[in-house]
């Protein structure tokens, strides 16, 4: 089972409760319909891996690169495709067939990816957390900027990596080792403890944690 | 109905499909069970119900209030939590209010909830 995981959509949140009675926050994430399309070997791509495919399109949608090479893996009109490096698809398992939410069990840890939600062009004090200046005492209409960016002649110039604004956000995020809570397998669920990158309608990629290899639910 | 409304009803469902069956200005007694050395036992608490949030869902909760002896408590349960034996009504409070955020500044008389009396039907927990 090494290092593979499932593309799922994120459904969005809620709540429940443990048997100790504590209350989670969880993220529902629907698995359902992720397939293997093609397997990587070191021999022909140079590593090795297994891709993924998730979700419906319509064929005429697809250009036709990414149609042969989907019917090629009997993979379907997919919208995502992910890979997963070194994993090994489960005994029986090969392109085309479907990959259920079981794949994780309750208690496992696990990382999450997906694209974080886009802020737009944000100021310093939203994107890098910088203090916000004197809202009065003469302050004048410099309430949210940067201030100084560097010295003066010498060095003259201003260091690369400065905090400045920018775009925030739409990026790729992951989230590691956060617990599956629970796995509806009937209807390829994961519940997820906690929050996951990203609006709900968005695809998540769920993939073994990195972190907690050995005392993961089920062994690599 | 959509999947995550649906899944916080078969939540509530799991958890006993417990039913606010109180108002805001009801005297409600809660017990909880509280894990004391490792054997569970079961904590009563009674007081005024201030406000409901939520309504009936697994996401819903509820402040009680209780003033005893120059201390006032206030305490947030969950409505679905397994950790609440019961809740029971003690008196139905008249107010016309559905939060009664207001009694915090009161105390003693005028703190007072007038009972509301000849309820016809009370709400059965299901």
């Amino acid at each position: 089972m090494s290092g593979l995981g499932l593309i799922g959509v994120k459904v969005g949140m809620t709540q429940i409760f443990s048997e100790r009675g504590e209350r989670m926050p969880v993220t529902v994430v629907a698995v359902g319909g992720c397939r293997i399309a093609q397997r990587k070997t070191a021999e022909r791509d140079g590593y090795d891996a297994l891709q993924l495919a998730f979700g419906e399109r319509k064929v005429k949608r697809l250009n036709s690169p990414l149609r042969g090479h989907l019917a090629k893996h009997q993979a379907g009109a997919a919208r995502w495709l992910r890979e997963f490096r070194d994993a090994v698809a489960p005994k029986g398992k090969g392109a085309g067939d479907e990959l259920s939410a079981d794949l994780f069990a309750v208690g496992e840890r696990v990382d999450v990816r997906a694209t974080s939600k886009g802020k737009g062009f944000a100021g310093v004090i939203k994107r890098w957390h910088f203090r916000s200046n004197r809202a009065s005492h003469g302050n004048s209409r410099a309430h949210r900027k940067p201030g100084s960016t560097g010295q003066c002649q010498d060095p003259g110039r201003v260091f690369p990596g400065k905090k400045m604004p920018g775009r925030l956000g739409g990026k790729t995020t992951t989230v590691q080792n956060v617990a599956v809570v629970r796995v509806d397998a009937e209807r390829n669920l994961l519940l997820i403890r906690g929050g996951i990158p990203g609006a709900p309608g968005g695809c998540v990629t769920v993939s073994p944690s990195v972190k907690r290899r050995g005392e993961s639910g089920k062994k690599g | 109905m959509n999947l995550i409304e649906q899944l916080e009803r078969e939540e509530a469902r799991r958890l006993g499909g417990r039913v606010m069956n109180f108002a805001a200005g009801d005297t409600v007694t809660v017990k909880t069970y509280v894990l004391d050395g490792g054997a569970r036992r079961v904590q009563s608490y009674e007081g005024v119900v201030i406000a409901r949030r939520g309504g009936n869902g697994v996401r819903s909760s509820f402040i009680v209030r209780r003033a005893s002896s120059g201390e006032t408590m206030e305490r947030t349960f969950h409505l679905h939590s397994p950790l609440i034996e019961s809740v029971t009504v003690r008196r139905h409070g008249k107010v016309r209010k559905a939060k009664l955020y207001s009694l915090r500044s009161r105390s003693g008389r005028a703190a007072r909830i007038p009972e509301k009396l000849g309820r016809k039907k009370e709400i059965k927990p299901r």
